[in-house]
């Protein structure tokens, strides 16, 4: 039986040839319960990617590989996609899951590889003097969770105490990041939590809804991905739930899970750390250079679209940090250490992304040692279902850093705690 | 030729009733073993062990321990998910209630904690049968699942419910944790396979496992010639339920490092161990081998040729995988129901008549 497996190593031996390029892995899901979520996020990343390099020469004169690996959303897969684009010189990895987050925290931090997780992943590695090599910025789940509740103390003229509010999460460790600060926040702003768990793959929420449709609480909040969040959408409609008080978090806000509801969905509200629609000037760069060329990925049915604006953002960050490595270190082949000190460094302004042609597509960030989480605000969008567009519903709303600094600060000290990890930055 | 018993005498009964009596196949084995022992630990690199070898040898671990209680003794479960996240989440507390205790004995006491919990569920065995008992074994699978995500106190209260495997080291080398080397983490998965693996074969070949194949021929029968059901039926769920558990340790703590019970242990897990003891042969050693084996390499080979080599679209690659994995399934059991392990032995019968078949 070795015998066959010597066989299978001769055959898996010839791996692709290490080349000098920038090596910017896309550990993408296109399967599962999660793809429809996955290929956008996965096809605006690419093609961000190829603009780089079919416009400008990559960065700083070095092309861009981005070499893409099926996870399936699946941790298992993760650590083979790890491993495998790990050898080829990974400058950062962005597995657009908490779970696979989780695991690769330890890896990249022994390894020295940037994990950059915007808007998912381990909430506490905000704290960049436990979290060296992790970024989270602009915003993360506590974040988020702070945000819906600050738009619903807008809503209610401030005040939240006796009202009910549900959270419907993927009972995972993603679903359950912001349980922790809706408890805080709940005993600080008086307002009644109720936890309502859906397991994975989440194609069956009947009996969630119908807890949802005794408790009436006044307002739904939900931390679902993949197929979970057209499900719930679905089932909130069917028990007429008002829509207007039904917010998703962002992986809960993309056009894959309302549009399956119809009209129905029309009022559904989820919040976003970024702009969306296809009206930026970057998409005037993509269409000439990208789709038009035929360079696109995926069915080129997706630009424009809530989740490959957020692909789109996580590859500019990226490409902001490597460029910021770059003038850093002096030359344009640098390497993971030198990109780490690109998103540590980084200074994103809104002048930037005007020259990027992205103006107002973002906040502006400005990392620092001990910064690693960015301004943590979001804004609230809701949809609207005859135009089947994404309207903004508030201005940037900044999250309550009094309840979540010491709840960051608690978190990553566990994390220290564990791993004899001596702070740094000071 | 080479493959015969003829010539090959034995004078004592030691050599007599040994697992390997041809001396071609001890030869054999000798030389996987100091392959698996003296060359890979020098050639292993991260890839190798994290995407193929340590994945490997802890599934092996998962199909024996399976194995003895469905190949060996007939009781069907769909509950080893379940158990192996018993294991996972025992030495999770274990390793972080008592952090001076060697891995290696937190490991051997999780799978003694799974063990406990295996004959808990195993009991209603002693009067159910069959099908309903493949779903007395599901309600373990989903309940035991359902308890590590609803207490806090088997994920230390931590704030996502993930469990995380902190740095242990044996003999001054770390073999949980990310500093691991990858001849680390091999060296104490393959020690510990390797070392159940023995076990197995001789408490399959003795009294015990013939009381368990006794009660998997017919369980009247066996208990008229003075087999006791009750003890048996419980031993084997104790000890394949400690294999499984070991497998759930090593899965969390050498293998993942961190894990969430319902993505890494959920009823998938079950289905996939079960399979490949389908695929390598019920009650075999050599199957539940084979088995992971199968289940383990074919997607990472195909993987490797079709993205890797032929440079296909992830997506395409990810569901012709399926597509390829479930046929050759599907055509292994047609050409051989008893597994590659029946494939194997007949492999042999035809050797030790070659070349002169007539």
């Amino acid at each position: 039986m070795k015998k066959t497996m010597t066989a299978i190593a001769l055959a898996m031996a010839v791996a692709t040839p290490a080349m000098a390029d920038l090596v910017v892995p896309n550990l993408s899901y296109r399967t599962g319960p999660y793809a429809p979520n996955g290929i956008p996020y996965a096809d605006g990343f690419n093609d961000y990617f190829t603009l780089l390099n079919e416009r400008d020469g990559g960065i700083g004169g070095e092309l861009v590989r981005v070499p893409e690996c099926e996870t399936a959303y699946n941790t298992e897969k993760g650590v083979e996609c790890y491993e495998s684009t790990k050898g080829d010189g990974a400058l950062v990895f962005n597995p657009l899951s908490t779970g696979i987050t989780y695991q690769l925290i330890p890896k990249v931090t022994a390894d020295g590889i940037t994990l950059y997780t915007p808007g998912y992943g381990r909430t506490s590695a905000a704290n960049g003097k436990i979290f060296e090599w992790v970024f989270n910025y602009p915003a993360n789940y506590w974040d988020g969770a702070s945000v819906a509740v600050k738009h619903l103390l807008d809503e209610n003229g401030g005040d939240l105490s006796g009202k009910k509010i549900a959270l419907v999460y993927h009972n995972s460790a993603y679903g359950k990041e912001p349980i922790r600060t809706l408890q805080e926040l709940s005993a600080k702003h008086g307002f009644e939590l109720v936890e309502i768990p859906v397991d994975h793959p989440g194609q069956e929420q009947k009996s969630q809804w119908l807890q949802i449709r005794r408790d009436k609480p006044d307002y739904v909040l939900m931390w679902g991905w993949g197929v979970m969040n057209a499900v719930a959408i679905q089932e909130a409609v069917n028990i007429r739930y008002p829509m207007d008080h039904f917010i998703g978090v962002w992986w809960s806000g993309s056009e894959n899970d309302v549009i399956p509801a119809g009209e129905g969905a029309n009022g559904y509200k989820a919040i976003g750390f970024h702009g969306t629609g296809a009206d930026y000037p970057v998409y005037g760069d993509l269409k000439q250079y990208v789709y038009d060329a035929g360079k696109a990925a995926g069915d080129g049915s997706n630009p424009g679209n809530v989740l490959y604006s957020r692909g789109m953002y996580a590859a500019m960050i990226i490409s902001e940090a490597i460029r910021k490595g770059q003038e850093i270190a002096g030359h344009s082949a640098v390497n993971a250490a030198e990109v780490r000190e690109g998103f540590e460094n980084l200074n994103l302004t809104q002048e930037r992304l005007t020259e990027l042609g992205l103006p107002g597509f973002a906040q502006p960030i400005e990392a620092t040692c001990a910064d690693h989480g960015g301004p943590g605000s979001a804004m609230i969008f809701q949809w609207d279902a005859a135009a089947s567009t994404w309207n903004q519903a508030s201005d940037w709303i900044t999250a309550d850093s009094e309840v979540l600094d010491p709840l960051i600060a608690e978190d990553s000290a566990a994390f220290a705690a564990e791993n004899n990890i001596a702070e740094r930055c000071n | 030729m080479f493959y015969r018993e003829a010539g090959d005498f034995k004078t004592s009964y030691a050599d007599d009733s040994q697992t390997f009596p041809i001396r071609f196949d001890r030869l054999r084995y000798y030389a996987v073993m100091a392959v698996a022992f003296g060359v890979i630990p020098f050639f292993i690199n991260d890839y190798w062990a994290n995407a193929v070898f340590v994945p490997f040898l802890i599934y092996a671990i998962a199909a024996l321990g399976l194995n003895i209680l469905t190949g060996y003794c007939g009781q069907v479960s769909l509950g080893t998910g379940g158990f192996m996240a018993v294991g996972a989440y025992a030495v999770y507390k274990l390793m972080t209630a008592f952090p001076d205790v060697s891995i290696l004995i937190h490991v051997l006491l999780a799978g003694g904690i799974t063990a406990m919990v295996g004959v808990l569920f195993g009991l209603p065995s002693l009067r159910i049968k069959g099908f309903y008992l493949a779903v007395a074994t599901l309600a373990a699978q989903f309940f035991l699942v359902w308890l590590f995500n609803k207490v806090p106190w088997f994920y230390n209260y931590s704030a996502s419910g993930q469990i995380s495997a902190p740095e242990r080291t044996i003999l001054g080398q770390a073999v949980t944790g990310a500093n691991t080397t990858a001849p680390a983490k091999y060296l104490f998965c393959l020690i510990i396979l390797v070392a159940l693996a023995w076990l197995a074969r001789n408490l399959t070949r003795g009294t015990v496992g013939r009381k368990w194949m006794a009660i998997r021929d017919m369980d009247i029968a066996a208990e008229i010639i003075g087999v006791n059901p009750l003890t048996t039926k419980l031993s084997a769920f104790a000890i394949s339920s400690f294999y499984i558990g070991v497998a759930g340790a090593l899965f969390f703590a050498v293998y993942l490092g961190a894990a969430e019970v319902g993505e890494a242990f959920g009823i998938q897990k079950s289905f996939l161990i079960l399979f490949m003891i389908i695929i390598g042969g019920l009650g075999s050693i050599f199957g539940s081998f084979a088995g992971a084996a199968f289940m383990v390499l074919m997607p990472v080979l195909l993987k490797n040729l079709l993205v890797g080599q032929l440079g296909w679209a992830t997506d395409l690659a990810a569901h012709l995988e399926l597509m390829i994995v479930g046929a050759l399934i599907v055509i292994f059991l047609i050409a051989e129901p008893h597994g590659m392990a029946q494939l194997w032995r007949l492999a042999k019968e035809k050797l030790r008549l070659w070349p002169f078949p007539h």
